[in-house]
């Protein structure tokens, strides 16, 4: 294996050592709590499962607006001392690994001691994502189109990658039908109880050509969180550590909104994605390869982003993730990169890419409900498409 | 007959595109222009994303737009689409403007025939708020 710098920051490099989880339920499904409450109650367990105690937190991070502001937090739980709180902007969970990035350089650098990762998503509480959003900078050039919604903007890209290389219906299907085969083994997954082959996919309505109801995402309400160490401490916590490898946020040049605005993102990458630059950086950072990669959380937004992020971060050639799918690779049972082990956001819930995180740490511990043997590498990726994008590679203690 | 309802939101120009949707009520499709390295750009921005300078014209688009991508909807994401759907979205490219590409609609082509490459004519449309809009047609002789 190719070596592994992380290792040179020795016992200060930053690692997980806690997993927190609200329950997931569809959106409007929360009508007892709050979006804070459950923001808190995320919190709350991952300490817990740390071995940690609330006092010992004195770091917060979030993305996309998360409304939870960590001066709110910081009362509702009371935390004695806030060092350092830091936010990712840009829309959607495309920055869901950037706030990996600002622990990591937290703790490593002793600005912070322990810094919570957090996202709560009530879209019962606030708005659907999947509707029309009366804010959004950039509606005069989509809305009087009638561009309203992610599955609006993201359908002519994807229609565009088709178009190019040759990429059929069935490759989008294969995404949404191994998700929900993962998520059948997970007990905290939405769709977890609803089985979904590809006969029942290709007769699914259609939401925006070419996407149909199961190449889109989920919309729901829940939380989770993680918490962040140094290797040093860890050593003495109850939890396996998982190491945080590499982490990057940014995006190819030229993007804009990308597809969240009014799609002038350079011409030839149109339909191929802006996760490239970050793909590079995160795998110089982490001195590995995609192919040293055992296990990945694919931000599943779209079926078809799913297939441009596996080129983008370089598990198979430009265009080559139609056929890459089709030979059962990111399958739990047998493929060489199963993905999305918890059912992703098509199966199991859209927390913005955060329980993704999650089911990236819980690999890396051995404790996934489709663990995958042997796995010592996890990816992580963040959007696509809206940037920033991010990325994370979680390695096993 | 608009390819919209009335109740669909049109425009509200700001500090950065006024001056678009005044050449718009002029029935004339102005992109901006870098005066320093001359690319064109869309939406319109204070500066140049090539190449940072604030300096900027405007340029007329040709008759040479093309169907880069669209979307046919048939899920509606606001209340003034129900009666719509399902309705295309286009992203129509203007190669000889630096391939810039402009958000909008075909409003003469069935869903099916609709094909990416085609090229198109632009037309004029009143939004709900009596704004007019770039939407594009078959275009006729090509």
């Amino acid at each position: 294996m190719t070596e592994i710098r992380e290792a040179a920051k020795g016992a200060r490099a930053a690692c997980i050592v806690g997993l927190g989880e609200s329950e997931y339920r569809r959106w409007g499904g929360f009508t007892d709590r709050s979006e804070l409450e459950l923001a808190c109650e995320a919190i709350k367990l991952a300490v817990s499962d740390a071995g940690l105690t609330l006092s010992d937190i004195d770091g917060l991070s979030s993305y996309a607006g998360d409304a939870n502001e960590p001066s709110y937090i910081q009362d509702v739980l009371g935390l004695p001392e806030l060092r350092f709180t830091s936010m990712v902007w840009g829309g959607g969970g495309t920055g869901s690994c950037g706030p990996l990035l600002h622990a990591a350089l937290a703790v490593e650098s002793g600005v912070a001691n322990a810094v919570v990762v957090f996202r709560a998503l009530c879209q019962g509480q606030s708005r659907r994502y999947g509707q029309f959003n009366p804010a959004r900078p950039g509606n005069n050039f989509i809305a009087p189109f009638g561009m309203f919604s992610p599955p609006n903007m993201i359908a002519p890209l994807i229609q565009r990658y088709m178009h190019e290389f040759g990429i059929r219906q069935e490759h989008l299907g294969e995404v949404a039908v191994s998700n929900r085969a993962n998520a059948a083994r997970n007990p905290r997954a939405v769709m977890g109880q609803r089985p979904l082959d590809m006969e029942t996919y290709l007769a699914s309505r259609i939401i925006a050509s070419p996407l149909r109801l199961y190449d889109c995402c989920q919309e729901n309400d829940g939380a989770c969180a993680v918490v962040i160490t140094r290797m040093e401490r860890a050593r003495d916590l109850p939890r396996r550590p998982v190491r945080i490898i590499a982490a990057a946020q940014g995006t190819n040049a030229g993007w804009g909104t990308g597809a969240l605005g009014a799609h002038n993102m350079p011409v030839e990458e149109y339909g191929v994605g802006n996760g490239g630059k970050v793909a590079k950086e995160l795998f110089a950072a982490a001195g590995l390869a995609p192919s040293d990669i055992d296990v990945a959380q694919i931000y599943d937004h779209f079926s078809g982003l799913v297939l441009m992020s596996l080129e983008n971060y370089g598990f198979c050639e430009k265009g080559g993730a139609g056929d890459f799918v089709e030979k059962g690779n990111i399958r739990w049972d047998g493929g060489s990169l199963p993905i999305n082990t918890s059912g992703g956001h098509l199966s199991e819930a859209y927390i913005h890419g955060m329980n993704l995180v999650v089911e990236g740490a819980r690999q890396m511990r051995g404790e996934s409900t489709s663990q995958v043997d042997e796995a010592k590498l996890c990816l992580v990726t963040g959007g696509l498409a809206g940037p920033p994008t991010s990325a994370a590679i979680l390695g096993a203690a | 007959m608009a390819y919209f309802s009335n109740d669909l939101p049109g425009p509200v120009p700001g500090l950065d595109d006024r001056e678009f949707w005044e050449q718009c009520q002029q029935r004339r499709l102005m992109f901006q222009r870098c005066i320093d390295c001359g690319k064109v750009r869309h939406p319109p921005a204070p500066g140049c994303k090539a190449c940072g300078s604030f300096e900027s014209d405007c340029v007329e688009a040709g008759d040479d737009a093309e169907l880069f991508s669209y979307t046919v909807v048939h899920h509606a994401a606001h209340e003034a689409v129900r009666g719509s759907v399902p309705y295309n979205i286009a992203i129509v490219r203007y190669p000889a403007l630096d391939d810039v590409r402009i958000v909008s609609n075909v409003i003469d082509v069935a869903s099916d025939d609709l094909r990416i490459g085609m090229p198109l004519s632009l037309v004029w449309e009143k939004a709900g708020n009596g704004l007019l809009v770039p939407r594009y047609s078959r275009a006729v002789g090509k």
